[in-house]
């Protein structure tokens, strides 16, 4: 494709431009606050999910203490009678 | 806290408006000959930018040096590209005899001068593939009559 098709193509794109309605930006800028505030949220759910996820685990694990090794449930040979 | 959050939310406030101000006309234009539209009825172009223009406002504080400019074109063909079958129906404008892709393509490629690889990259279409599109829908745009305003007259030539 020749550069003269190509300009041509695009003087024939150059057409006046239309009116920009006034209010155009400030649309933009309440919709993207709404965005950025509900991305806020969302982000702030998650980490009290985390945190809620994290006091659930310590309460469990205090309770629970899975690290004592349980009593041996095998007696032990009786000697000496 | 609270008040170091509301000066930068004045600032990109300040700073997106100056933004639209020097970019819409622009942005407009191109988002109109994507839709093809009428430049004066030109309802799903303004929508269609004001919500590329909303997510760019929203990732302000993110652009890192960014031209805000790219980010909103990028993302006004990315969500043109999702919704293509919208704008089947041709309601007018210069490129209103071609497919949503090829307009696409066109007004990247011509409107914007992005390079080929990088419309190649924002599309997720091989180069050639780009090239080719271009190509024909360049010929297309020479080879039909050119729309003026108002109904189309075939006019036959010796």
């Amino acid at each position: 494709m020749s550069d003269r098709t190509q300009d041509e193509v695009r003087r024939m794109l150059e057409t006046p431009h239309p009116p920009v309605p006034a209010d155009l930006g400030t649309r933009a800028a309440e919709r993207g606050a709404r965005l950025l505030r509900r991305r806020v949220l969302a982000r702030r759910l998650l980490w009290l999910l985390l945190a809620l996820v994290a006091v659930a685990f310590a309460v469990w694990a205090a309770l629970e203490q899975p690290w004592v090794v349980p009593p041996s449930e095998i007696a032990p040979p009786l000697e000496g009678w | 806290m609270r008040e170091r959050q509301a000066i930068r939310h004045r600032r990109r406030a300040r700073e997106f408006e100056a933004f639209v101000a020097g970019a819409a006309g622009r942005l407009l234009h191109a988002s109109t000959l994507l839709t093809a539209e009428p430049a004066d009825d030109n309802p799903r172009a303004r929508r269609l930018l004001t919500a590329a223009l909303a997510r760019t406002y929203a990732d302000w504080d993110r652009l890192r040096g960014e031209d805000p400019y790219d980010r909103t074109r990028q993302e006004l063909a990315a969500r043109f590209a999702r919704g293509a079958w919208h704008y089947r129906q041709h309601g007018g404008g210069v490129l209103e005899r071609l497919t949503p892709q090829e307009r696409l393509v066109l007004v990247l490629r011509l409107y914007e001068g992005v390079a080929e690889e990088q419309t190649a990259a924002q599309l997720g279409l091989p180069a050639e593939r780009v090239r080719a599109i271009c190509t024909r829908a360049t010929a297309a745009m020479r080879s039909g009559p050119r729309a003026p305003a108002g109904p189309v007259r075939k006019v036959a030539t010796p």
